[in-house]
């Protein structure tokens, strides 16, 4: 008799610990998802067609290319139980879109079914693209157009006026500024790949050819690799003349010091060589997810409630 | 060589306590507190031009009018320090002031819904958007400080970082209390027999 009565309070709590798991599942549903960041142009009303939605993108995928600012246009059937404004606030600040350092995203969200639209603006951006500035453009260029269900037109001639804004700002420039950091990614590698290069290479090549012709061998090889990588014939000569020298001081070192040590310096070049290895390969990691087709976030926009709302 | 080890061995205890998380919390809620400020700097700083605005319409009702400009003198009035946050009562004050500002704008931009030539006015309607913007803003900022003392409270009140709160009397901070929120968003009680 006991037995069952435990048995029976304990069904009760578990079912009162399913009903409240229950309603907190219910309770955490309420919020719109953010959907994930996959391109310029995301539609889950299902409004634009695939043409319509290439265009936009390969517009925002030239602008960002240009300018560097990412611009993104979400269109959702509705944004409840939420106000306009927090849902894109939200969203703005899980994408944080806008470049690492520089933080310039902005976002505009089309809630299809409650008939508005918000301009979320971060907060580098808020000087090029000032409230008012963004009211304007939403009540000029979008809403009119909206209006005659014309979503794409109006998207099309806000984006137009957005871009405008932000190429009036000062902003870094991408193009020049992805250049150099590449140039620079690429000094440094090529210094750290041919050190390397010549370090271990140098001792295989010596042993083989002897100390004058490998190190004259070693010089050519990394002249050419220098040629490869820079295309310039000043820096593979010096790349050249460097490593041969390398080699062939290091060479007399090496035997001043005896062969005992050799193959502990061996051993130890080619661990650095892998790990030197792995820092080129996240460099072009990261070149490829800035220039390919990928689209991702900077990571660098904060949003602080900045930009204006209307509706149609 | 032994002072090296104690000071090693506090700084361990010290980060196992959480005592580097206070710190770091602390500016947390600090700076976004400041950004709440700066927030509510700018509403303050808006008025004067809707006023001015307002006041061109002739007929505009004057007892909403004068309630905005009192709130706001008061809320400006107000002395905000960082040490406002550790002061519940003044803190209190200082929330309710701004309420009180926010809801006769809020009004004020009501009411002026009845005023075609307000309406109409290039100069008014750019107003509004800059107080909606505003508004939004201090939204953003408030949430933003609950967040941070929110953070900052579970940790003063968690073992074994309580401790480390008891020892240096670290106080849990004020948030913005729903209570608080429920005074202030009340609307105004409408007398006509009061001149």
């Amino acid at each position: 008799m006991p037995l069952s009565r435990t048995s029976q309070s304990w069904r009760y709590v578990l079912a009162l610990g399913f009903f409240l798991l229950g309603s907190a599942h219910l309770w955490g549903q309420e919020l719109l998802p953010v959907p994930a960041l996959s391109r310029h142009v995301i539609d889950t009303s299902g409004t634009l067609s695939q043409v319509q939605l290439q265009a936009l993108d390969a517009k925002l995928s030239a602008f960002e290319a240009a300018s560097g600012a990412q611009v993104v246009v979400l269109m959702v059937p509705t944004t409840q139980p939420e106000d306009i404004a927090s849902y894109a606030n939200r969203v703005g600040s899980t994408w944080k879109i806008g470049r690492k350092d520089i933080g310039d995203g902005l976002l505009l969200v089309v809630a299809k079914n409650d008939r508005k639209l918000r301009i979320e603006v971060a907060r580098a951006l808020e000087g090029a693209v000032p409230d008012l500035a963004a009211k304007r453009v939403i009540d000029q260029a979008i809403s009119p157009r909206f209006k005659q269900g014309d979503f794409a037109g109006g998207l099309d001639a806000g984006l137009e006026q957005i871009m405008a804004l932000i190429r009036g700002e000062a902003l870094p420039a991408p193009v020049a500024a992805r250049e150099n950091t590449q140039a620079g990614f690429q000094w440094m590698d090529l210094a750290v790949f041919l050190f390397f290069v010549v370090a271990i290479g140098g001792t295989i090549v010596r042993r083989i050819l002897g100390n004058r012709l490998g190190s004259v061998a070693m010089g050519g090889v990394a002249g050419t690799i220098a040629m490869v990588m820079t295309s310039s014939i000043a820096i593979a000569v010096l790349a050249a003349i460097v490593a041969a020298v390398f080699t062939l001081v290091s060479s007399m070192r090496q035997f001043s010091q005896g062969p005992g040590r050799h193959n502990g310096g061996f051993g130890g070049g080619s661990g650095g060589g892998w790990s030197s290895g792995g820092g080129w390969s996240s460099g072009g990691g990261g070149g490829g997810g800035g220039g390919g087709g990928g689209f991702s976030s900077g990571g660098g926009g904060g949003f602080g409630g900045g930009g204006a709302s209307g509706g149609w | 060589m032994k002072n090296w080890i104690l000071a090693i061995l506090a700084a361990v205890a010290l980060s196992g306590c959480g005592y580097n998380d206070f710190q770091r919390l602390d500016e947390q809620t600090k700076s976004s507190w400041s950004e709440v400020l700066n927030q509510y700097q700018r509403r303050a700083d808006l008025v004067p031009n809707i006023v001015a605005t307002v006041k061109g319409e002739a007929a505009f009702e004057q007892e909403t009018l004068t309630k905005v400009i009192e709130a706001r003198a008061k809320a400006t009035s107000m002395q905000v320090t960082p040490e406002t946050l550790n002061n519940p009562e003044a803190f209190k004050k200082f929330q309710a002031a701004q309420g009180e500002l926010g809801s006769a704008l809020s009004r004020l931009m009501m009411v002026s819904e009845q005023y075609p030539n307000l309406k109409s006015n290039q100069g008014f309607s750019d107003l509004r958007v800059q107080l909606e913007g505003t508004e939004n803003r201090i939204t953003v900022a408030r949430n933003r400080y609950i967040q941070a003392v929110q953070e900052y409270n579970v940790l003063a009140r968690s073992f074994p970082s309580n401790l480390t709160a008891m020892v240096f009397s670290y106080q849990p901070k004020p948030s913005f209390a729903v209570q608080n929120e429920a005074a202030i968003s009340a609307p105004p009680v409408v007398d006509f027999n009061k001149k």
